[in-house]
Order: C-alpha cells, then sequence, then structure tokens
C-alpha cells in the first residue's frame, strides 16, 4: 500500500489560465443562500472554508458506490474503497510536491498532526536540556502539545515575539536558535494577523543548529502554493476542512527518513505488522501512524479538494486574493474609529480590527444581522490578544470565492454597527 | 435594523456606554471574576454583604454591550436586595432568556429594566453574554475560588 511516488512534475490538465471568479462562486452551492433575509457574505474562511461540488460529490460518491473499510477486505468494494483512498493520499502528495505518497498520513486536522509529531518525534528526541521554539503568534494548537511534550520531558518551551506591526522577531528568532534547540514549530498564515512567515528562512535556520522544522500550515495551502521540498520544512500540518475540504480531515507530511524513525504514537488495529503478547511489531509508514478505521470519506473528499486546488491558476488566485486584501484594507481603514490589528509587509486576505467604542462580539452580532458573516473572539491566540491589549477582534478572512462587492457589504454593515452604538 | 433594535435596545445601548456601578470596591467582602473565553468578556463582581443583605454591589472589566448593560442593570436591582433575592431575580432571568417564549410576559412584570433583554432569548449565542454577571455574582456570594463561565 502507498508507495507510489506522486509525480510531482505532473502539470494539471484543466488549470483556469486567469482567475475567474464568477466561475468559481458557481462551484460553491452554500454561496447562494441566504442568511435573515439578506444574501450571505462569507468571509470566516479562516474558521473553516466552504466546499465544491467536487469535494461535497467525491464524498457522497464514495457513500453511495464504494463504501467499505479500507486495508482488509479481499471483496471488491474493499479493494476499490483502498485504491480510493490511497489515490487521496497520492493527490495530496502531487499538491505539496511531497517526495513520495508516503509522507503524507492522514489525521483529523492540523491540531491532531502537531499533536502527532510532538508525541512521536517529540517523545523520541526532546529530553530534559532540550528546547522547542515556537512563536508570540502561534494558534492554541501549536503551543499547548509543545507545552505538554515539556511538561512531560522536562524540556524548556521558548518563544519569538512578534512586532507590533505583526511581525515576527527575526534577530530574537536568531538569538533562541542553540544545539540545545531540537524542534522549532511556526504558523505558516497566521490566522489572527493573516502574516506570512518566512518559512525558507526559518526552516533553514533551524536546520542550522540541528533541529528540526515543523510548520502549522492550517491556512497555508487555502492561500498560497505549498511546496514543502522548496520550503525545506520537515513536516507540514494541515487542515482539510481549511482547504476546501471535509470538516474531521487533514494530513501531516514528514519527511520519510524521520517519519521511518518515529514510533507510533497511538496504537491499534491497521497500524501493526504481527500483534502477539510477547511483543507486537509496527506497519511501515503512513500506515504505522493510521491506527483504527480512518475517515476513508473524508480523505476522498480531502483529496478531490487538493486536485481542486491543483486545477486553479495559484499565481492568479494570489493576485487575486491580495487585490482583494489592498481592497478591504484600504476601505476598512477609511472608516473613523476602525483599527486594523496586523499589518505584516507579507501578509494572506485575512483582517483582523477592532472598533473604538464597540465590543467586537456586538460587531459580530450587527453583521451577521446584515448576512456578513465573520469570526470574532480571540482566534484561539490569547497570547496576542494579550500583546495587542484588546479582549477580542472581529476578523474577516477572504477567499477564493469572496469579491469586492462583498467587502462593500461588510463596510456598510460595519457602518450600520457605528451608527447602531453611536461611536 | 428592526430586528437589531429588538436586541440593542435604547436602555442597553445607554446601559452599555455609561454602565452603573462600575468600579473597585474597597469594602467589598465577596469578590468573583468571570470570564466568557469564546467571546472576551471578562469582569469581576464585588458585593459587600452584611447579614443576608447586598449593601453594596458593582463591578469592573471589560465586556461586551449586552454582557455590561446586564452587569449594571443587575447591579441597580439587587444593591440593598437580599442575598436570596439573587437567586430569585437570576432564575427568573435566565428562564426570561431561556425558558419556553409563553412566560416571557410574566417575566417582564417581575424583572423591570432587564426585561429590555429579552431580545437576546432570539440569540442563543449571545445568551452568555447576558448571563455571565449573574453566575459571577452567585460564585461571589458563594465565595467560590473558582473563576465563573457560562458553561
Amino acid at each position: 500500500m502507498g508507495n507510489t511516488t506522486a509525480h510531482s512534475t505532473q502539470t494539471p490538465t484543466t488549470a483556469q489560465s486567469t482567475f475567474d471568479v464568477s466561475a468559481i462562486r458557481k462551484q460553491f452551492p452554500i454561496l447562494n443562500r441566504q442568511v435573515h433575509g439578506k444574501q450571505l457574505v462569507y468571509l470566516d474562511s479562516a474558521a473553516t472554508a466552504q466546499k465544491p461540488d467536487v469535494v461535497i460529490d467525491a464524498e457522497a460518491a464514495f457513500y453511495r458506490n464504494t463504501n467499505s473499510n479500507v486495508h482488509r477486505g479481499v471483496h471488491q468494494l474493499s479493494v476499490e474503497s483502498t485504491d480510493a483512498y490511497e489515490r487521496a493520499r497520492e493527490q495530496i502528495a502531487r499538491l505539496i510536491n511531497a517526495a513520495s505518497a508516503d509522507e503524507v498520513i492522514f489525521t483529523s486536522g492540523a491540531t491532531e498532526s502537531i499533536n502527532l509529531v510532538a508525541s512521536s518525534y517529540g517523545g523520541m528526541h526532546v529530553g530534559p536540556d532540550d528546547e522547542v521554539l515556537i512563536t508570540h503568534m502561534e494558534h492554541h494548537s501549536n503551543i499547548v502539545p509543545w507545552q505538554l511534550l515539556c511538561e512531560r520531558t522536562g524540556a524548556t518551551l521558548r518563544v519569538v515575539p512578534v512586532t507590533d506591526r505583526g511581525e515576527l522577531d527575526m534577530n530574537t528568532l536568531r538569538e533562541l536558535l542553540t544545539t540545545r534547540t531540537k524542534i522549532v514549530s511556526v504558523v505558516h498564515i497566521s490566522n489572527t494577523l493573516g502574516t506570512i512567515n518566512p518559512i525558507r528562512e526559518i526552516a533553514a535556520l533551524a536546520h542550522g543548529v540541528g533541529a528540526v522544522c515543523v510548520i502549522d500550515g492550517a491556512q497555508g495551502l487555502q492561500h498560497l502554493a505549498v511546496d514543502v521540498r522548496e520550503l525545506g520544512c520537515d513536516f507540514y500540518a494541515a487542515a482539510g476542512h481549511k482547504m476546501f475540504g471535509p470538516t474531521g480531515t487533514g494530513f501531516l507530511y514528514g519527511r520519510k527518513e524521520l517519519l521511518d524513525a518515529m514510533p507510533p504514537w497511538k496504537g491499534g488495529g491497521s497500524m501493526i505488522r504481527n500483534v502477539s503478547f510477547s511483543g507486537t511489531t509496527y506497519a511501515d509508514v503512513p500506515a504505522r501512524f493510521e491506527a483504527g478505521t480512518p475517515h476513508i470519506a473524508g480523505a476522498v473528499g480531502l483529496g478531490a479538494a487538493a486536485t481542486f486546488l491543483q486545477s486553479i491558476d495559484r499565481q492568479a488566485l494570489q493576485s487575486y486574493e491580495h487585490d482583494l486584501l489592498a481592497y478591504a484594507t484600504e476601505q476598512l481603514s477609511g472608516i473613523a474609529g476602525v483599527r486594523i490589528i496586523g499589518e505584516a509587509a507579507d501578509k494572506a486576505s485575512v483582517i483582523s480590527f477592532v472598533i473604538e467604542g464597540i465590543h467586537p462580539h456586538d460587531i459580530g452580532t450587527v453583521l451577521d444581522n446584515e448576512g456578513v458573516a465573520v469570526r470574532t473572539g480571540h482566534h484561539c491566540t490569547q497570547p496576542l490578544m494579550e500583546q495587542y491589549n484588546v479582549p477580542a477582534t472581529a476578523r474577516l478572512s477572504l477567499a477564493m470565492y469572496n469579491t469586492r462587492d462583498e467587502i462593500d457589504a461588510l463596510v456598510q454593515a460595519v457602518r450600520t454597527a457605528i451608527e447602531v452604538f453611536d461611536v | 435594523m428592526s430586528e437589531l433594535s429588538e436586541l440593542y435596545q435604547e436602555l442597553i445601548l445607554e446601559h452599555g456606554k455609561n454602565p452603573r456601578n462600575m468600579r473597585s470596591m474597597e469594602a467589598a467582602n465577596h469578590n468573583a471574576e468571570g470570564f466568557n473565553p469564546l467571546c472576551g468578556d471578562h469582569i469581576t463582581v464585588h458585593a459587600h454583604v452584611v447579614g443576608d443583605t447586598i449593601e453594596d454591589l458593582s463591578f469592573e472589566g471589560s465586556a461586551c454591550a449586552i454582557c455590561t448593560a446586564s452587569a449594571s442593570m443587575m447591579t441597580q436591582q439587587l444593591k440593598s436586595a437580599a442575598t436570596s433575592d439573587a437567586d430569585s431575580l437570576f432564575e427568573q432571568f435566565r428562564n426570561m432568556l431561556t425558558g419556553p417564549e409563553s412566560n416571557a410576559d410574566a417575566y417582564e412584570q417581575s424583572l423591570g429594566k432587564l426585561a429590555s433583554l429579552a431580545g437576546v432569548r432570539r440569540y442563543p449565542m449571545r445568551v452568555k453574554c447576558a448571563t455571565l454577571p449573574w453566575h459571577t455574582l452567585k460564585a461571589a456570594l458563594e465565595d467560590s475560588a473558582d473563576i465563573a463561565t457560562t458553561e
């Protein structure tokens, strides 16, 4: 199983040469619905992205025609399910340019992917005198697993500060890297600030002191073309539902030689070679890390999402999103009382903002009433909220299907909030 | 705007902007902290209780308009009240927000100003904002060392 080498150089056959947002929108059925009698304006794709027909159909078709357990039956359906599951792994490997599909482990999401690395790799390589380096802009899912590891092993967690603009303090990062550093784990794109971190540089610096580099890519694939070999990272944790795939799916990319040497972290069926009371031997990678019946239909849907992403001209998408970001930033900045948090030079289409005199939660309710869905709260980045001295922010996150008209609707709704609260 | 103005009634906006009894209290003998991690509402309730009477009641912190207005009106209504009144008023307030709608009128009678928060019942995500001050007051009166939450 799973030994097929991904054809990383294969070009997608259905690439769209320019970016046509109306053609994209037609593929996302949910965008047609109304909320509180208004046309839905979905600006919360950093929380979860909407799903195109190809993903919904792939998952439904699996249940309608193929459903069976993988890797065990001799019957036809089991063979087809196994093929579909492993094909999805190859689709993902191609999307991220992994050297082989075996470097892709299916998980329930980015959180589980990071926990896998912390538990298995961390448990094996991190000891009492060692250090794990993260940053101040991490999501709780890239903080807590490392805190747990450090508590368990006696290692020390170090944190790279973030500047007021919302960029990593790279000088301090360099200073904090020593031979004691065993793992550097950094978010690719901050879910709160939108900051795109210099992963290539960080990975190279980590390798310079003999540490491995883990990337929390939960927000990455939605916005950027990710080539794990070009980035030079050792692990890349991804969330399926944020890259237009099903909820409850995700994957961990890991360099094969690292994965091969790592012990299992969850015991159960599928991850074994032979079980005996005198000693159990474990399956090869990736099965070693996939105990129990996986979310097969979800993996199939995620594979469809990977192929969907590959079919899109990523450069055109990036410049489209960049234009949306610039437009939204300009429009919001033009409103008196609005303060944008996160002004990194290299930023994805995510904007956190606060309005003087209106709590973000109230902003969220007023916007919702206008059909505009944004996220309000601390975005699972409480240390960042503390740094910017706000209890919470309102956040819009723009994806490939959003338009300037929708930003206009948001701006109108923000003006309504200001009117209601008379600030 | 109509649904919105039902939620954000003038009285709520006014209390949200100019909350009553939002201050520290040196003489307080009951204090508790309340936190709603989902939205960031974070308040502290102070009470000065003599015998069974809440002689003084105040709150501090940072919260949304619904939570702030609820805290403001709560402190107004329960200042000088018996501690047992706090329990029964909370019970009625909670029923107004989450109980059967048919009883809503009855609660509006007994709750006075607090009835202006009745519109919150249509926003399930916001009910916890309105009840956080009450959970926190309860924790203060019970001298709970834990941070009050709405969970």
